[in-house]
């Protein structure tokens, strides 16, 4: 077995081989760039070496710099995870070249798999099914008669497009003759190139992958399979194993037909089969030769680590259970938690991670704990959470509460999506296909709880310090109560709340409704109340300038208002721009009439051999602007003038 | 340390009805607090609130600290004074907590004949300076005031404790470094624009706060120039080219948080010189208080009930205890802060006055804060008293008293009559802060005591003169004498006339004292060099 695994990789999928590597008394070598220095999986290795810059090109895409990391640390063998160099045969190679054990295939059967059209050749050959096409003479009639025998629909798509240009579903022969036509002129016109392709059109399919473990020694298994169809944009979401709607005998013939694809190329290790399937049909669409993301819910299934295994079979050993030893037990799913916004169209969001707190009692796999940084230059993913149960319905259960129980602040998330997607009706009977999300749109998209306003409002005047008589958190006051405004930033929405201390309670008012809170008490990080006789709690934690209420895995982030201030400093400004000092024009960089933003550049002025760049000092409508290069002004003349938008 | 035993019973029938006379009292005055915190009319609040403006107390709300307190200082001044109604005397004071320091604040409440200073709205931000000179507190003054009031102008300019002492203040305190910081919020008119002007730093809200010398009117009276306000001296104009202001806002809510800045920057933090120890609740509830003191100042009570409901754990070290029971004197802790605390628990004797010179002293000598808890009819008198010399001994605790230089408090919790009110630090003795509960009563002397004494001067007077004096009109004589002290010896028109810092609700005594010990003990007191006058022996 390996003395020293070099993981040349990052995040939750580095500490996740760690933990298996320390388990098998393997020490562990971790690879960082600068924007890692201080990460969770740097922290946990036995040693760590820095590999370069934030850019992952610049680092964990570097093969050189993590080969001589390895030679230089005495790494015997190097876990590429997936992601960066995993699927890079080059890597493969120089790894090999440098005496480590590459955990994973041979480059050859990682460059068979990377081409596609290769792939699918080597496996329609081994007999596993590809998705039925043609590609070849552009007769009209030739091309009508192959869409016949693929079977409508179909999907004609422009040989040298992309981009969804000269790409027609064509749902019966009567529609084709001017499906095709459109399709060759928008080829034509977009391309150059007016060759088009067939290829089967499914209306409802279902991402499923079989999970394949092969030794050495020619024994090649697979793992049974996982239904991957919840994605957004292709990009998995939710996946769990096995899958809801495929029978024993699919089952049976998918996971032949992967091993077969695999034993094609002498694949040694483990791998993932990926078929997109329709009903009982079911298609080759490519192999990933690396662990996949979503791998924890076959472990969960068959009782197996994975990691483990490839380190095993890498090592040299034979794999002692047969095809029929293995079984599926019960049920898994995984969630994957990402750092972006579903309310903004799930725009990734970065930022340091002030708390972060994990279920228990379910696998969460992660790369980052309280005080870490979710960072721009890498994949937002903050954890995966993998609930198993005895049954399906058991899973999604535990998997709801525990995502329930996820606080995270700093970032936004969609760990409230990812709920609203387990309750779904079609998630629920399995039924879903790679639609799912985009057909669901709005109704998934978590809304916030007006509540948590409250709870907000309530932290910032609870505000309580041990050390100062001044600081009770009660507003105390002679002879009166205060009626304390507080001021939150909600998104892009402004909320003004007042806090009435009534005797041991509060009276909040917010727009026209008075909410009255009673048994309002704060303890570390949990926040209680009575709103009008409702009971909640949620988690809270005051950052510097913001404050966020957790409560069944949802952070709302409230700003608070002295960040406001800044805001309104442009609002001092009468959107006069006058020059500095004597100079001359050398540019312009906006026209007269247009709208600008604050802190646009306007003009350049030289003067005092200094280029100066004056810029809009608040949003709005530019005025006033007669300048043109080469002009000479004196000290004080009005350059420009903004115009505020009312 | 003793904790303090109680000798009252709530079930008490007595007890009972002290404590519905007392609640009640504290109710009419919290009644009399909300009416006097509206300000001016409704018709100038709601002019105000159009403009955009805030109103003083939201103002403060806004500037201080969320959760934090604020000490109100002589929220009853100008109550019933003047023919018009001066609410809070048209300026709000008091100690606020901004950007994590206390600050003295001072707001003009433009709703009150439009922030005009009234002869009690000097007193008032006097007091308030005042305040920030003893403890050493930045002042923030949220300006939006049109000067003096014009028609008693004799009683608000020149004088040594008028107008100007407000710029000769701003100027003193500034050079002993503490912060003086103004924020424009409305009008700043003719005197009214030093106090901007004479501070460190100036905020000014824009198309709001103006400064100016002389107002558009008077420019075109002198002049005869056309000018608007804005262009005479608004915001732009003072934060762009006259440099007069150094900061421009947006409206009310950005100048308090640039307000609350400039604090967060000041520099230095004080620490309490004191040392604070963990502190813990008095072991009987404040409530009971109401129940503890009499309906009547007259009916005698043992004032170690209040002290036990005032202190932490109701622990009190008593100096003394066996000698001059009139006098309690000890040591104890007002939220982990140490006091010493001098009470009254019956009229003073010579005994009693030594006993409490040389307790003053004590304090004094180990730096432990003084707490006055006046309950006095005054010194006993009679020919033996006299003759004992009394006088000279009263003396005494009055020179201790006086020239103690350790933070002293005095609050005054039932009468405060004649010398005795001197002896145990009245307003005039330097108090830190004075404070007066709604059943308290001060007067040179009793009603009663009053009546006679002065219907025995005009009896004797007219048998003198060998006229007779009716009985009827010696009756309604008295009653006029005792209607009088009534109404001059109320507590409300105590604190109309900044006789005290406030009325305070019983049961709020323990929390107003302890932020006012937490910023008293900010400067050592220097004891090196305890120097008294002559004691009298």
């Amino acid at each position: 077995m390996f003395k020293r695994l070099l993981i040349a990789n990052r995040g939750e999928i580095a500490c996740r081989i760690m933990r298996t590597a320390r388990r098998m008394g393997i020490e562990t070598v971790a690879v960082y760039s600068d924007a890692d220095r201080d990460a969770l999986f740097v922290r946990e290795a036995d040693r760590a070496v820095r590999i370069g810059a934030a850019p992952a090109r610049e680092s964990y895409l570097r093969i050189d710099a993590v080969v001589e990391a390895a030679v230089k640390s005495g790494a015997d063998s190097i876990h590429p995870g997936y992601g960066f160099l995993a699927e890079n045969a080059d890597f493969a190679a120089a790894v090999q070249g440098a005496g480590c054990t590459f955990i994973g295939p041979s480059a050859e059967a990682i460059r068979a798999m990377g081409s596609k059209i290769e792939a699918k050749r080597i496996v329609a050959a081994a007999g596993t099914p590809v998705v039925p096409g043609y590609l070849g003479g552009q007769d009209g009639a030739v091309l009508a008669t192959e869409a016949a025998k693929i079977g409508f629909p179909i999907l004609i798509k422009a040989s040298a497009g992309g981009g969804g240009k000269g790409m027609r579903v064509v749902r019966n022969a009567d529609e084709f003759g001017t499906a095709l036509a459109a399709a060759r002129r928008e080829a034509m016109a977009a391309f150059g190139d007016d060759a088009v392709l067939l290829e089967k059109y499914l209306t409802a399919p279902k991402h499923i992958e079989v999970q394949i473990l092969a030794d050495s020694f020619g024994h090649t298994l697979h793992l049974f399979e996982r239904d991957c169809s919840v994605q957004r944009r292709h990009q998995k979401v939710i996946e769990e194993a096995p899958a809801p709607t495929v029978t024993a005998a699919q089952r049976a013939s998918m996971g032949e037909a992967a091993v077969r694809a695999a034993a094609a190329i002498n694949y040694v290790g483990a791998g993932t089969i990926e078929f997109i399937s329709e009903g009982a049909a079911f298609y080759f669409m490519e192999m990933n030769t690396r662990l996949q993301v979503e791998h924890p819910v076959t472990e969960a299934i068959v009782g197996l680590d994975l990691v483990e295994w490839q380190l095993r079979v890498a090592a040299g050993e034979r794999l002692p259970f047969a095809q029929e030893d293995l079984a599926v037990r019960g049920h898994a799913i995984e969630a994957r938690v990402y750092a972006e916004n579903p309310r903004r169209k799930f725009l990734p969001s970065t930022g340091p991670l002030p708390h972060v707190k994990f279920p228990s009692g379910v696998r969460v796999d992660t790369g980052v704990s309280s005080g870490g940084e979710v960072t721009m230059h890498y994949d937002p993913m903050i954890a995966k959470v993998i609930a198993h149960g005895d049954d399906r319905a058991q899973a999604i259960r535990a998997l709801r509460a525990a995502l329930g129980e996820c606080e995270i602040a700093g970032v936004e998330h969609n760990v409230s999506f990812l709920r609203n997607v387990l309750g779904d009706a079609a998630f629920i009977d399995g039924s879903y296909d790679t639609g799912l999300i985009e057909a669901r749109g709005a109704a998934l998209i978590p809304s916030a709880d007006p509540r948590c306003a409250l709870a907000a409002a309530l932290l910032v005047v609870l505000c309580r310090s041990e050390d100062s008589v001044w600081q009770r958190g009660d507003a105390f006051r002679v002879n009166q109560t205060a009626r304390q405004p507080v001021n939150l930033r909600h998104g892009v929405t402004s909320i003004a709340i007042e806090v009435e201390q009534v005797g041991a309670g509060y009276r909040l008012y917010v727009d026209a409704a008075v909410v009255a809170a009673t048994g309002v008490t704060l303890e570390e990080q949990t926040l209680r109340a009575r709103f009008d006789d409702e009971m909640y709690a949620c988690t809270v934690l005051r950052d510097t300038d913001a404050v966020y209420v957790m409560r069944a895995g949802a952070t709302e982030k409230f700003l608070l208002p002295s960040k406001d201030a800044a805001l309104l400093e442009g609002a001092v400004s009468d959107g006069r721009v006058v020059a500095p000092m004597p100079g001359q024009i050398i540019a312009v960089q906006a026209m007269i009439g247009t709208r600008v933003r604050r802190d646009q550049p306007i003009l350049v002025l030289e003067a005092m051999k200094m280029e100066h760049t004056l810029v809009a000092p608040i949003d709005g409508t530019l005025e006033a602007l007669s300048l043109a290069v080469g002009d000479r002004v004196v000290e004080g003349a009005e350059l420009f003038r903004i115009a505020a938008l009312s | 340390m003793t904790r303090l035993a109680t000798k009252v019973d709530p079930n008490d029938v007595g007890f009972v009805a002290n404590e519905l006379h007392h609640r009640k009292l504290a109710a009419a005055l919290r009644a009399l607090a909300a009416q006097v915190a509206l300000g001016g009319d409704e018709r100038s609040r709601a002019r105000h609130i159009e403009r955009g403006k805030l109103l003083p107390r939201q103002r403060i709300d806004r500037l201080l600290d969320p959760g934090a307190a604020f000490l109100e200082i002589g929220q009853l001044a100008g109550h019933e004074l003047y023919d018009d109604a001066v609410p809070s005397g048209g300026i709000v004071t008091g100690i606020g907590r901004v950007s994590g320091r206390e600050c003295v604040i001072v707001v003009n409440d433009a709703t009150v004949k439009g922030g005009t200073y009234y002869p009690i709205t000097v007193k008032k931000h006097l007091r308030a300076q005042e305040i920030a000179l003893e403890n050493a507190l930045p002042c923030i003054y949220l300006v939006d005031s049109g000067g003096a009031f014009l028609p008693m102008q004799d009683q608000v300019f020149p004088d040594k404790d008028h107008f100007g002492r407000i710029f000769y203040n701003q100027a003193n305190l500034s050079a002993r470094g503490i912060p003086q910081i103004a924020v424009v919020m409305g009008s700043c008119t003719a005197g009214g624009a030093y106090v901007p002007a004479m501070c460190d730093e100036a905020i000014i809200v824009r198309n709001q706060g103006t400064i100016f010398l002389g107002g558009p009117p008077l420019v075109k009276a002198a002049t005869g120039e056309d000018v608007d306000a804005e262009s005479l001296g608004g915001g732009d104009v003072h934060a762009r080219i006259s440099g007069v202001a150094d900061y421009l806002a947006a409206n009310d809510a950005h100048a308090l948080d640039i307000a609350r800045e400039i604090v967060a920057h000041g520099g230095v933090t004080y620490r309490n010189s004191v040392t604070r120890i963990d502190s813990v609740s008095p072991a009987y509830p404040a409530e009971q208080l109401y129940g503890v003191l009499p309906r009547d100042t007259r009916t005698p009570y043992d004032v170690r009930e209040v002290i036990a409901r005032l202190v932490d754990g109701s622990a009190f070290h008593e100096f003394k205890p066996l000698y001059a029971t009139t006098l309690v004197t000890g040591f104890a802790h007002i939220e982990g802060m140490p006091v010493a605390i001098v009470a009254n628990n019956g009229i003073l004797f010579s005994e009693s006055a030594l006993k409490g010179a040389h307790f003053v002293q004590l304090a004094d000598r180990r730096g432990v804060p003084l707490l006055f808890l006046q309950n006095i009819t005054g010194f006993m008198v009679g020919r033996k008293y006299e003759n004992a010399g009394i006088a000279k001994d009263g003396a005494k605790m009055v020179t201790a008293v006086a020239c103690a230089r350790v933070p002293k408090f005095t609050v005054v919790i039932g009468g405060s009559f004649g010398a005795g009110n001197y002896a145990m630090c009245g307003r005039a003795y330097g108090a830190r802060m004075l404070w007066t509960w709604p059943n308290a009563r001060i007067s040179v002397m009793g009603g009663e005591q009053a009546a006679h004494v002065l219907a025995t001067v005009r009896r004797d007077g007219a048998a003198a003169r060998g006229e007779t004096w009716p009985e009827a009109e010696q009756r309604d004589f008295m009653d006029g004498i005792r209607s009088a002290y009534d109404s001059q010896g109320h507590p409300y028109y105590s604190s109309a006339r900044l006789w005290d810092d406030g009325v305070i609700d019983p049961i709020d005594t323990r929390r107003v004292l302890a932020l006012a010990l937490s910023v008293a003990c900010r400067e050592p007191v220097d004891r090196g060099d305890a120097r008294f006058g002559i004691f009298r022996m």
